[in-house]
């Protein structure tokens, strides 16, 4: 509860901010210390202690896994906003709203992962989507991001149309929006009602982290929005939307009485297919991450194939190094002059640092040990495996995840063994230092993975 | 103890590199910590030889019961052995090549030593997996940067070859651990009791990764390409301590822990193994790029290897052992002789070469007794090794076919005979041409390593007890886990 009154009240605050002042400096301090206010409230409730006592009558419920998750959510935009809070202000003249949004987006997140009633669910996600909208057409001379932003919005609502009309039949077939079997009135004569309405909200969701076949939009969106919001936008953004998506297979899927493993399974088949076979033939690396991020989600979604305990500890794991790794890449790419692979070509002469940083995020991507994106990838295989069929679907994934190989090293393979001069921007040297920070994170978590999951339990 | 500090030598040494900016002092750093490796390896072997030094026994992830779990028993000593003899002869017998960034270079060697040295050593699945890929990244780059002009091509093949098998290995590695209630052990895994299905689906998912690594016909493309494209001392590497990655994976995570499936697979894979070694003969005897010849003489000589164990009986198994050594630093052997020809001459053709014996006399000597411990001569240690195996092969109780494995094998013996001697001659007899008219011969730092490896080649040959004794204990073990005798 911190998490989501605090989110709120200091998008307000920024927005005036904005109106009081245009320093672009006392702008991105306002912001860097919300969210470091956001982050430590957040962490005050994870240890029990609550400063907003409101009775929400069981439609929110806070779990360890919830806010633990807000924490990497929060923590992961703080190191955003420090990479790349400079960038934000880039884009255009509003800078402040722009960090308004962004903070009614956390709101949106630390909602949808703790809603216990579709009401919730459909609000958060709203209150997820809309800035989202805004933030892809930020960049308002840019032709590209004004078509992002409109494809974007009319593909959104339209999934938004699906999830309510879902969100009816649901209602309609057990009388509560609450997503708890023990509150629901079982009609067998309505079963097909439940179902069907849980089939269009699998479809909504799967639309909003970009499952295949509904990822149509995602790669024009991230390569039209700017840089910057692109990588806020297939990081946090999507780890919330998995969250929620986990929250509520926990429990309606499991109680609605069919086989869903098979549904998932081939959901998940094809966005690991055709998120990695795609991705191969990009030129540009910003649209590569695009479809990466598709990829990604096929492993994510790997959480709702088996709902176990080790797929809670796998998501939260995903989580976080995916979102570190890929912010970090994002960070790099909007430091480069040229977005093409050949743009990077010679990165390791004369940015040393960015390369080599550069390299350990692209190693967590594809999973190699080491890195936390190896064991994110390991508890998602170990949860698919556990569950004693669908031996192949886990097969599938290793051989998508060992293409995924071929596109990252592809950066690498720029940066360090092909000559050119690699050109970027300026880069300040706390920017060098920070990506140092995250690459150490990331091999610090995928040496103890433990260091996160026992937060889960203790 | 002796453990920790094996892999930590190497890991911090490699790190500490990449801030040492000239590359002498690099270089004699990396010579440094090899050696200190092989002391406290050496040491390991004599004064602490005990179970309180050679193993480490931390926990590590407690959510997966998964510990930091070492430990130096025969087979690891071994091959540990091997790895800490092999890299500084490999640093000191190429002293004299050059590298851009040179400091980089040898640190990420040794980084690959301690993933090596990592994966022999561990005794729990998940610190092996992760010190198989350890191994792996830092030879990614290294040939990558360094290697000939198709280097990025070629490794790039290589690398996702081995990765895909890795990842295999994984599934077969997460499956082992659900059927064992949740354990990584290595020890656990041998005492396992596993229907003959779960056998077979973990004994397909691991063997995809060790067949990768050795490397068994029809997975070997990537090998000629990379050993060719690769820096001739990550060659060396590459063959004479990743190569028996593969085996050693064979002989510990496969063979004890899925018997049943090793067994019933056997003739399959044994039947790989001499098809494999035949095609490879065959195709070396056409090479004329000097590492294409060794290297597919290495596919001929590891699938030995592999028929020994897919044949098993205890003296196939202990030639495995003895002769997993012995490859290692017969090829070492090889590949510094084809180092000192290719940065002397510019050139690896044997069709461009000739009449080496008359300018470099004791090149000529040590290379020949290199070659023929490559061709299993008697007195050699190749003999000793290729003799136990095909004597385990030929009366392997395990197979009907043993004497027909046998004799194929002995084939390739012959072809080796024919291919080796074939360039033995070619480049060091006949007459000398415009490019080896004014040959020098061979540095005092290349005659002492080729000269140390000669010893050993010898003293193997004629008195290889206290390597069968150190592996005997753990042969038998295998043996027993297979039912065999």
């Amino acid at each position: 509860m911190n998490a989501i009154i605090l989110s709120a009240i200091l998008g307000v605050v920024l927005m005036f901010t904005g109106i009081f002042t245009t320093n672009k400096s006392t702008i991105r301090a306002v912001a860097v210390g919300g969210i470091l206010l956001l982050l430590l409230a957040n962490i005050a409730e994870l240890r029990g202690v609550e400063f907003f006592d409101i009775n929400t009558r069981g439609m929110l419920v806070f779990t360890k896994l919830g806010l633990l998750f807000n924490t990497i959510a929060f923590g992961a935009t703080l190191l955003y906003f420090l990479l790349s809070a400079r960038d934000v202000l880039e884009v255009g003249d509003n800078g402040a709203d722009y960090f308004a949004l962004i903070f009614f987006i956390l709101c949106g997140v630390s909602i949808v992962s703790s809603f216990n009633t579709l009401l919730l669910l459909f609000l958060g996600i709203e209150i997820i989507s809309i800035p989202l909208y805004i933030l892809t057409g930020s960049d308002k001379r840019n032709l590209k991001s004004n078509e992002a932003a409109l494809k974007y919005f009319l593909m959104g609502s339209f999934s938004t149309g699906i999830m309510l009309m879902g969100i009816v039949l649901m209602y309609g077939a057990r009388g509560t929006f609450s997503i708890d079997p023990t509150l629901q009135i079982a009609n067998a004569g309505r079963d097909v009602w439940y179902t069907s309405g849980l089939l269009l909200l699998f479809i909504s969701m799967a639309f909003k982290v970009s499952a295949a076949p509904f990822h149509f939009w995602t790669p024009d969106v991230y390569d039209g929005a700017p840089t910057v919001f692109t990588s806020f936008m297939a990081t946090i953004v999507k780890a919330a939307v998995f969250i929620a998506f986990c929250r509520l297979f926990e429990f309606s899927y499991s109680n609605s009485g069919y086989d869903w493993k098979l549904i998932v399974a081939v959901v998940i088949a094809a966005t690991l297919l055709i998120g990695n076979i795609t991705a191969i033939f990009q030129q540009s690396v910003k649209r590569m991450l695009a479809y990466s991020s598709i990829a990604q989600a096929g492993f994510m979604l790997f959480a709702l194939f088996s709902t176990s305990s080790l797929s809670r500890e796998g998501i939260i794991l995903y989580s976080l190094g995916y979102s570190l790794a890929t912010i970090g890449v994002f960070a790099v790419l909007i430091k480069m002059k040229d977005y093409t692979f050949e743009g990077f070509n010679g990165l390791a002469r004369t940015q040393p640092v960015l390369a080599a940083t550069t390299a350990i995020f692209l190693l967590s991507l594809a999973g190699i040990p080491m890195t936390i994106g190896f064991f994110a990838k390991y508890f998602m295989l170990a949860s698919a495996v556990k569950t004693g069929t669908y031996l192949w679907l886990v097969i599938l994934a290793i051989i998508c995840a060992a293409i995924s190989v071929y596109y990252y090293f592809r950066v690498i393979q720029a940066m360090y063994f092909k000559e050119g001069a690699g050109e970027t921007v300026a880069i300040s040297s706390v920017f060098r230092w920070l990506l140092i920070l995250v690459a150490g994170l990331i091999i610090l978590f995928g040496i103890f993975p433990n260091m996160i999951l026992n937060y889960l339990y203790f | 103890m002796v453990p920790v500090l094996l892999i930590l030598i190497p890991l911090l040494t490699g790190v500490a590199l990449f801030a040492i900016r000239q590359e002498a002092t690099a270089k004699s750093i990396a010579l440094f910590s090899t050696l200190v490796s092989l002391a406290v390896m050496l040491a390991g072997m004599s004064v602490w030889n005990d179970a309180a030094h050679l193993s480490f026994n931390q926990p590590w992830i407690g959510a997966l019961n998964s510990r930091f779990h070492f430990e130096l028993d025969g087979m690891s000593q071994l091959l540990c052995l091997l790895t800490t003899f092999a890299f500084p002869l490999i640093i000191y017998s190429t002293w004299n090549n050059t590298y851009a960034d040179g400091n980089r270079f040898f640190g990420l060697m040794l980084l690959s030593q301690a993933g090596l040295l990592g994966v022999f050593m561990a005794m729990d699945a998940m610190l092996f997996y992760f010190f198989w890929e350890l191994a792996l990244i830092p030879l990614y780059f290294l040939c990558s940067r360094w290697g000939g002009e198709k280097r990025i091509q070629v490794t790039i093949k290589f690398f996702i070859y081995t990765f895909i098998g890795s990842l295999f290995m994984l599934i077969g590695l997460i499956l082992l651990y659900f059927k064992s209630g949740g354990s990584f052990a290595w020890a656990d895994y041998v005492k396992l009791t596993l229907s003959a299905r779960e056998e077979m689906t973990i004994f397909i998912l691991l063997v995809v990764a060790f067949a990768v690594k050795m490397p068994l016909f029809p997975f070997h493309t990537w090998q000629p390409d990379t050993y060719e494209q690769s820096p001739t001392p990550v060659t060396m590497i590459l063959s004479a301590i990743m190569a028996k990655m593969g085996v050693f994976g064979l002989l510990r995570w496969l063979a004890p822990v899925v018997p049943a499936a090793t067994y019933q697979w056997g003739d399959n894979f044994a039947t790989l193994a001499v098809v494999g070694m035949l095609y490879a003969s065959f195709v070396a005897i056409k090479q004329d790029d000097l590492k294409r010849l060794v290297a597919w003489s290495s596919i001929a000589h590891i699938g030995l290897m592999i028929l020994a164990l897919f044949a098993p009986s205890y003296s196939g198994i202990q030639g495995i052992m003895i002769q997993m050594f012995n490859h290692g630093i017969n090829i070492l052997g090889m590949w510094i002789v084809v180092n000192v020809i290719e940065q002397q001459f510019g050139t690896r053709k044997i069709s461009e070469l000739g009449g080496l014996a008359q300018k470099a006399p004791v090149l000529t000597i040590l290379m020949l007794i290199v070659a023929l411990a490559n061709i299993a001569m008697p007195l050699t240690n190749a003999f000793i090794g290729e003799f136990m195996m095909f004597n385990g092969i030929w009366g392997s109780t395990a197979t009907k076919f043993g004497m027909i494995y046998a004799v194929a094998g002995i084939i390739t013996i012959i072809l080796s005979a024919v291919y080796t001697l074939r360039m033995v001659q070619n480049v060091f007899y006949g007459p000398t041409n415009e490019r080896t008219a004014n040959a020098t011969d061979i540095r005092l730092n290349v005659q002492i390593a080729l000269a140390i490896l000669v010893v050993g080649i010898v003293l193997i040959g004629i008195y290889p007890k206290p390597i069968l004794s150190m592996t005997s204990e753990i042969s038998q073990q295998i043996l027993d886990r297979m039912n065999l005798k």
